[in-house]
């Protein structure tokens, strides 16, 4: 176990390296000179060389994208061309907003998901699995910034329940910030949950006509307590790689359900700053993003091992 | 009164009859066999006995299982009867277990459902210590346990509370023969030791014939005979029983003569794996799949290879087709070496799996030509090529348009056979071809190959673990243990005075049917 854990640790960090490289020259290679585009077409050459010299813009490239990994290592992502504040600060921020809705939303997600594939599955065929399969269809079709925009309607405008955008913010204390974080949680997870719901019940379905399941069933266990001891945890593999997959969504795939519910969230951070020519904010967000997506790959490998021995073994 | 009675026993699955009318009965210290081929119903009629069907099933007659009314039973009953007073085993120990419980949780957990009474752990840790795995501890898992261990472990489970009828489907149908017959000896101690009644269900007569005290043979979801074993075999009633017996000691005239030609030659190749790397600055260890292996085919011999499973017979024969690279020696088809792509259309390879080796979407006439692209040039007279293979496997060449999906096992094992011998190849290799084969269709495809020796001769390598069939197909055989040849010779010579130990462990091993005249002269109807 603590090899496959190295090995993966090491895997991770060339992942990293390799990201960074090929996010700084993406950016480098993008039309726009972030000088110009502060100071607007009628500015002065002395002025925008000035500028360069500020920004450190002038410098080789090489010492830029040095410069640039040893500040973010530190935790310094350098300050923001549009807005003149430090960029870090600005990414806490919207951080606080995006992380606990991805949270909340996988959560939603993964509740409805399990029982419904669940059950789907020990219903294989009939009308219970119709039902829910169906009804899956429906959520993968719907558009989910329209099911947003009917959730504000139903529960934010007639029932005034929540309301209808915006972000309390934290120090209106963690019911406040949660209620308003709720509808644009089941707005993103609506859709996660009928995904996830469909690969937990092809998964259980697969495992369900394993040998070892009739095994188990020779051992005088009932259909259903098979399939939650020995069915439950081989099926776990699949579900384990769309949870990865839907996470690193959710973080910043939210952008509509951001601009739908107002929320200062990093969708809408990094949609801003490409607008504005911001590449230092650009690049920080999308390497945040980067690392978010491949610890969150890291850790569905430790599960992976975890849940399934044979892993633990190969490496 | 016996442990176990069926009575008229019918079944259907959606419709479609599966079993009709079938009646045995089992005491307690009894040995029952219930043989047939594939499709015989046998194996459903064991599932029926635990009530494990699958889906959609519909049984009437009467079960009796100790008193209990097995088809009348609840769901909730049929639980607590299940794994208390019947345990099973299955055909396939490989996936019969759970791949991420270790196993004395598995063993552990019928102790637990049952027997509340006694401590899951230490009883666990009893049986499979009564099975054999005194030296393997209850966390392991079952990836680490070799195919006959996890067997045990799947009968320690079986028995783990103590009931009073083992049912075994094809317990060891997927073992190698001495694995095989340590299983074997093993269900039968335990079903002495504690008086079960034995349900074996068994595709082999010859496990049957030293195991069973009494046989029935089935076909067609029906019982065509039973009685007791040895008066079963000396004198089968029935036709069918009758041609199963002789299908099981099946023997071929092969014609004889192999020139001094040596076609296919075979020198000191030795094949090494690297394996994982354990240590960062060590370097990789090996493992020698094939070891300093040498030997020669004559033109228009049949050279017989017989090994168990991981002794290299897979490796050396992806060597010989040129698709594995040797470490050391060489191997050449008429002194050019076999990883030369001239070499290619020289040699055919029929393998194990007739459903797996054809591609489902394409018709037979585009299948068995596939080996033309082989050839420089494509021969003109196509359509007559394919209607003269297909007559020579015993189709018709009307077959031409059907797809694999429309032919039985046996059928397309005659289409791997004329697909391979389609460019007329020098050596053609039978990659354990018969394996996989009822007995009766089994012979059948022997005596083709045969015939097809008479015809066009042939020059062969035949691949198998089955000692029987090896025996009759081939002039010399080779036997191979750890990646290396340890005997070689003329194949009766060999089979009837074995010089080295390990061939006469595998003779001994391997489950023989007595011989009886009735039975030999007859054959298929």
């Amino acid at each position: 176990m603590l090899r496959y854990t190295l090995k993966r640790l090491l895997s991770l960090f060339i992942s990293l390296a390799i990201a960074s490289l090929l996010i700084f020259a993406v950016i480098e290679v993008a039309p726009g000179d972030p000088a110009s585009f502060m100071l607007g077409i009628n500015a002065q050459e002395d002025t925008l060389a000035a500028l360069r010299v500020e920004l450190g813009i002038d410098q080789p490239k090489w010492q830029r994208y040095l410069s640039w990994v040893g500040g973010m290592v530190q935790g310094d992502f350098g300050t923001s061309y549009q807005y003149r504040t430090p960029v870090a600060e600005m990414i806490a921020d919207r951080l606080w907003v995006s992380l606990p809705l991805a949270l909340y939303a996988l959560t939603l997600s993964t509740i409805i998901a399990f029982p419904a594939g669940i059950y789907a599955a020990s219903r294989r065929g009939k009308a219970g699995d119709v039902g829910v399969m169906g009804a899956t269809q429906v959520g993968i079709a719907i558009p989910n910034f329209w099911f947003a925009m009917m959730l504000v309607l139903i529960f934010a405008i007639n029932l005034r329940w929540f309301s209808a955008g915006g972000f309390a913010g934290w120090d209106k204390g963690v019911f406040a910030a949660m209620k308003s974080l709720t509808l644009p949680a089941i707005a993103l997870a609506l859709p996660q949950a009928a995904i996830l719901a469909r690969v937990m019940r092809s998964s259980l379905l697969d495992v369900l006509d394993e040998d070892f399941m009739r095994t188990a069933r020779a051992k005088g266990l009932s259909r259903g307590a098979a399939l939650r001891r020995h069915g439950l945890r081989n099926a776990m593999i699949p579900v384990l790689t769309i949870l990865g997959l839907q996470f690193s969504f959710l973080l910043a795939g939210g952008i509509i359900i951001e601009q739908v519910f107002y929320l200062p969230g990093l969708g809408r951070l990094i949609f801003q700053s490409i607008s504005a020519r911001d590449l230092i904010v650009v690049e920080s967000v999308t390497m945040l993003l980067v690392f978010a997506v491949i610890t969150v790959n890291f850790l569905v490998d430790l599960a992976y091992a975890a849940v399934d021995p044979r892993l633990r073994a190969r490496t | 009164m016996s442990l176990l009675s069926i009575n008229g026993l019918s079944l259907s699955i959606a419709g479609a009859p599966i079993l009709r009318d079938v009646s045995l009965s089992l005491a307690s210290r009894e040995v029952v066999a219930v043989t047939g081929e594939s499709g015989s119903g046998k194996s459903m009629t064991a599932l029926a006995v635990m009530q494990l069907l699958p889906a959609r099933s519909e049984a009437t007659g009467a079960i009796t299982l100790d008193g209990h009314e097995m088809l009348e039973l609840d769901e909730a009953t049929l639980c607590t009867l299940r794994g208390d007073l019947a345990g099973m085993v299955f055909q396939e120990p490989m996936t019969a277990l759970n791949p991420v419980q270790t196993i004395g949780a598995q063993v552990s957990e019928t102790v637990r459902l049952h027997r509340p009474d006694l401590n899951p752990q230490s009883r666990a840790r009893e049986v499979l210590d009564r099975v054999g795995l005194e030296s393997i501890p209850l966390s392991r898992y079952p990836h680490e346990l070799s195919g006959g261990q996890r067997q045990r472990v799947v009968i320690a489970i079986a028995i783990a509370c103590g009931p009073k009828l083992l049912i075994a489907d094809e317990p060891t149908t997927a073992l190698d023969v001495t694995t095989q017959a340590q299983i074997l000896t093993l269900l039968k101690r335990l079903a002495a030791e504690d008086g079960m009644g034995l349900l074996m269900i068994t595709h082999d007569l010859a496990v049957v014939a030293e195991m069973a005290d009494r046989i029935v043979v089935m076909r067609h979801g029906e019982v065509v005979e039973a009685g007791d074993t040895p008066a079963l075999l000396a004198d089968p009633q029935h036709p069918y029983t009758q041609a199963l017996l002789a299908a099981s000691n099946h023997r071929v005239d092969l014609p004889g003569g192999a020139e001094q030609a040596p076609l296919l030659r075979v020198q000191n190749v030795v094949r090494d794996y690297t394996l994982p790397r354990t240590k960062l600055f060590v370097p990789a260890g090996t493992h020698r799949a094939v070891d300093n292996v040498s030997f020669d085919i004559k033109r228009g011999e049949r050279l017989g290879l017989v090994g168990e499973s991981g002794c290299g017979k897979s490796t050396l024969t992806r060597a010989i087709l040129g698709l594995e690279p040797v470490q050391d020696g060489s191997i050449t088809l008429d002194g050019t070496p076999v990883t030369d792509p001239s070499v290619r259309r020289k040699m055919q390879v029929v393998f194990q799996d007739p459903y797996g080796s054809f591609n489902p979407r394409h018709q037979v006439a585009r299948l068995i030509t596939e080996p033309f692209h082989l050839l420089d040039s494509p021969p003109r007279d196509h359509d007559v090529r394919i209607e003269s293979a297909l007559t020579d496997v015993g189709l018709s060449p009307d077959d031409a348009q059907k797809y694999p999906h429309q032919f039985s096992g046996g059928q397309r094992q005659r289409l791997a056979i004329a697909r391979a011998l389609m460019i007329r190849p020098e050596l053609v290799i039978f990659d354990e071809a018969v394996s996989a084969l009822d007995v009766s269709v089994r012979a059948q495809i022997l005596d083709l190959i045969a015939e097809l020796c008479r015809q066009y001769d042939l020059t062969y390598l035949f691949i198998s673990h089955d000692l029987s069939v090896v025996r009759t197909i081939t002039d010399r055989v080779m036997v191979m243990q750890k990646g290396r040849i340890v005997e070689a010779g003329q194949t009766e010579a060999v089979f009837s005075d074995p010089q080295h130990p390990y061939t006469r462990q595998l003779i001994d091993a391997a489950p023989q049917l007595p011989l009886h005249e009735t039975t030999r002269a007859r054959s298929l109807p």
